[in-house]
């Protein structure tokens, strides 16, 4: 490895005196050959880091960097984000002051505006966008389920009308399905 | 190589107008001359587009960093693979590649398709030259042009951002494209029956096997997307229900609806004009997608190739969308349904519903996804909408679409009794109850993954049932053995037990997403010989022990490798690496400076039961001191399991040849004959 290039690498000068630490692997903690490539300093983990109540409210919180992302994802995915980090701070804080998730939420609802949410509250207009979907689909499935059994009892009316009259299975069509019929055989004679 | 590149695109263009303009015209009609015209302008743009694309390659290869593209998506140091898929990396490439893959698919359907099918191929290559020639004019007039120069030329390119740096990209956006680009082919029949009239089943039949290949690779390449994003980006799952991702599913979702539906017209001569709207639904929906993933008018982390080229996929889509329905409202009497349903309770009514929910999820995924922007236009207020949102409307869905799986088929064609039914349904109910039983006995209360797994005994139940009784028919009519009875079943009739096994990896992959519910994280700072215990759900006792950081310099890069010593229940069990990865390009003093921000490399051990995924997180202030997220994913492994059934499944499918039944005769095993009684006399025969 190229020593001399690795540490052209280095941009900031005050880091240069750490390399007379211990190396890796020397002393209980060794200081890295080259921090400024080992991506973004980062604090020790704290206790509320792994709090689940501070996690799942960081689920329904977006970042606001632009990642789309949820504040939890976003500050443990690539840790290149400097505004997870303070929001998921936010969070803690406002955990500390006693809050509840709810409260919590609603908090950085205040602050920041409904887009914080990942997702719309169900109520007004957003409640359309949790209907709409499976109200369409009942709907619609009503209506088809509607019509084809409609069209089959229909059929089945036809049926036994025909079976009724004692008819001819013929007789009891009209001219143009008779003429359809005779199509069709032809066409199967083929 | 620019000019060269220029002269190629150009030359595509004007052959491109040529065909379509020919084959509008109807003048080919009687006049096999102007015919062969159409069809070899098809192979003239290939041929112009592979000359653009090798231009392209060359640029690349040959660092020419006075190519703006070039110089946008590569640098020297680039490894030669990822020089290869920088092709398609950005915007302008990817448009080439669109281009010449569609050409490459129209060359193929000309060449490949039955002469029976003659009457129908002009019209196939006036619509697929006339999406070329829109893919093309993209490029050359609206500053897509991946032959644009630079005023100047630069020492060294910018790099391949690093989160394209993996094996995976080279496959996975190819695989999708070619997903999407494929779907232009059955579009292109569909538009040719409308516009030649042909409207029987002979569309269908020169068309299936591309849909299935598209359907295939938009499988492939989903599936791909997900691995990448999992081993990739490091954020423990892989899907997040972005923009999109969600694009991606859209046009699976009603081909898929197109695949079921489409043997109801071939069988039974129903739903022919819902088939012909799927096929439009599905092409419109691919280039939709290319419109939210270029466009960047919905926020995604897919942000590598936003620009304003996404409204003239807008516009695209909005003109084909007029003319395609026009044309389907103008043919709308000729395509009446030959037989009318007989029974709620038929293999068809069942197909129908389950058109109807996979229709449904298309439309509450496009909803969720178009649903802030109709917001902020009702109410004139931003929302995000999110995985809870897509969680909480497609969950449901999701898992009645799997109860019908299953269900599908055990119902007979035509009208089932009560007997038929007790008797299909008694084994797989039975394997489904035992099922969701043994598993709440074993402790599983949260009731999404229990029904998941519930359901998924139920469709196993029907698939091994489907497969038994077709073992032991052959095994009866033939003294053959089990393997031999198994293998000659599928063998003959591949479009049927195809199809379960793709059912099968669909399955397998409700069993492995159900899993994630149960995942188990935390986070940890560690100093060398410093350990921390994480509890997996299958009851395993992991215990991660720090090891130290080594950095070095690899390729294009400055890597800090994290160790971590992994002991399952305290027992040794090797060791994970997670890396950071600071990428360089060196400027024009030849010195090296970072070329993005640093990325994750995530170290995954993966298992049957669970995967451990490992993140470093960094250093704390500059020491060996390391701040990591571990996780605990369970299932994950079965997620690749079916997709990799799936894409076997689908294979089998499609395969050509071996028993594959002529359609009249298809039709007559699901009785086609019935209609004459039922819709004209109303007697049942």
């Amino acid at each position: 490895m190229d020593r001399r290039r690795f540490l052209a690498f280095r941009q900031d000068s005050v880091r240069k005196d750490s390399i007379t630490s211990p190396r890796a692997g020397q002393g209980a903690v060794g200081t890295l050959f080259n921090p400024d490539v080992a991506g973004r300093p980062r604090a020790p983990t704290l206790e509320s880091d792994n709090d689940v109540s501070v996690r799942n409210t960081e689920l329904k919180l977006r970042c606001t960097c632009g990642c789309t992302l949820d504040v939890f994802t976003c500050r443990t995915t690539d840790f290149t984000c400097t505004y997870s980090p303070a929001l998921h701070r936010e969070v803690v804080d406002l955990f500390a002051e006693g809050k509840t998730s709810e409260a919590v939420i609603a908090a950085f609802v205040d602050k920041y505006g409904e887009k914080i949410l990942m997702a719309p509250k169900p109520e007004g207009f957003n409640l359309a966008g949790y209907v709409v979907p499976g109200a369409a689909i009942l709907a619609v499935g009503g209506i088809v389920a509607w019509i084809i059994n409609r069209r089959v009892q229909l059929s089945r009316h036809r049926a036994s009308a025909g079976a009724d009259a004692g008819l001819p299975v013929a007789a009891a069509a009209t001219n143009a399905e008779l003429e359809r019929l005779e199509r069709e055989l032809a066409e199967m004679e083929k | 190589m620019t000019l060269l590149g220029n002269f190629a695109l150009w030359a595509a263009l004007l052959f491109g107008i040529w065909g379509a303009v020919l084959a509008f015209s109807n003048r080919w009609h009687g006049r096999p001359e102007v015919a062969l015209s159409v069809t070899r302008s098809v192979y003239a743009v290939f041929a112009a587009l592979v000359v653009a694309s090798v231009a392209l390659w060359k640029g690349i290869i040959a660092h020419d960093f006075n190519i703006e593209y070039v110089w946008a998506y590569t640098s020297r140091n680039l490894p030669a693979g990822y020089l290869f898929s920088a092709f398609w990396a950005g915007q302008k490439g990817s448009l080439l590649f669109w281009a010449v893959v569609l050409s490459l698919f129209a060359s193929l359907a000309q060449a490949m398709t039955p002469r029976r099918y003659a009457a129908l191929m002009p019209y196939v290559a006036g619509v697929t030259s006339s999406v070329a020639v829109f893919f093309v004019a993209v490029m050359l007039f609206s500053g897509a042009n991946p032959f644009e120069r630079l005023p100047f030329t630069p020492a060294d390119g910018r790099g391949l951002n690093p989160q394209l740096q993996n094996p995976g990209m080279m496959i996975h956006p190819p695989m999708l494209y070619l997903g999407y680009i494929s779907i232009t082919i059955p579009f292109a029949f569909a538009m040719a029956a409308l516009l030649s009239r042909k409207l029987d089943t002979g569309w269908i039949h020169a068309m299936r096997r591309w849909m299935l290949v598209s359907w295939l690779f938009l499988s492939i390449g989903i599936t791909l997307g997900m691995w990448w994003a999992y081993v990739e980006l490091g954020w423990g799952g892989y899907w997040a229900w972005d923009p999109v991702e969600n694009a991606s599913l859209l046009p699976w979702l009603t081909m898929t609806a197109f695949l079921h539906s489409v043997m109801i017209q071939e069988k039974r001569g129903m739903l022919k004009r819902w088939n012909l709207s799927l096929v439009v639904g599905t092409f419109l929906l691919s280039i939709f997608g290319t419109f939210i993933t270029r466009s960047g008018v919905i926020a995604s982390v897919h942000s590598f190739t936003q620009s304003n080229v996404g409204y003239y996929f807008l516009a695209f889509l909005f003109l084909i969308a007029v003319v395609s329905y026009t044309l389907l409202y103008t043919r709308w009497p000729l395509l009446e349904a030959d037989v009318e349903l007989e029974s709620m309770v038929s293999r068809e009514a069942a197909f129908l519903f389950n058109n109807l929910l996979f229709v449904g999820i298309a439309f509450s995924v496009l909803w969720g996804t178009l649903f802030p922007i109709l917001s902020e236009a009702v109410r004139g207020t931003k929302i995000t909408v999110g995985p809870p949102f897509f969680n909480k409307v497609n969950v449901p869905l999701g898992l009645l679409l799997l109860g019908l799986t299953g269900i599908g088929p055990l119902i007979a064609w035509r009208k089932a009794s009560v007997q038929n039914l007790r008797r299909q349904f008694a084994f797989p109910v039975g394997v489904g109850v035992v099922v969701a039983a043994l598993l709440s006995a074993l402790g599983v209360r949260e009731l999404a993954p229990l029904m998941t797994w519930g359901l998924a005994g139920f469709v196993s139940g029907t698939i091994a049932q489907e497969f038994w009784r077709g073992t032991r028919a052959r095994i009866r009519m033939h003294g053959e053995t089990v393997p031999v009875a198994l293998a000659h079943l599928v063998g003959r009739n591949r479009r049927r037990y195809g199809g379960y096994i793709v059912h099968l990896g669909m399955l397998v992959y409700f069993v492995a997403f159900a899993g994630m519910a149960f995942k188990v994280q935390r986070e940890a700072t560690l100093k060398p010989g410093e350990s921390v215990e994480l509890k997996s759900p299958f009851g395993h006792t992991y215990t991660f022990t720090h090891v130290g950081i080594s950095q070095f310099k690899q390729f294009n890069r400055y890597v800090s490798a994290a160790t971590i010593e992994v002991a399952r229940d305290g027992v040794p069990d090797g060791r994970i690496v997670s890396e950071k990865r600071q990428h360089f390009t060196v400027n024009e003093l030849g010195t090296e400076e970072a070329s993005f921000e640093p990325s994750t490399e995530v170290g995954i051990r993966s298992g049957l039961q669970e995967d451990i995924y490992i993140v470093f997180a960094g250093a704390v202030n500059g020491t060996e001191e390391a701040v990591y997220r571990f996780n605990i994913n369970p299932l994950v492994w079965w997620v690749w399991a079916g997709g990799f059934i799936l894409a076997f499944g689908g294979l089998i499918t499609m395969w050509p040849g071996g028993g594959t039944m002529a359609a009249s005769r298809r039709s007559a095993q699901a009785g086609y004959g019935v209609e004459l009684s039922t819709t004209g006399a109303g007697a049942e025969t």
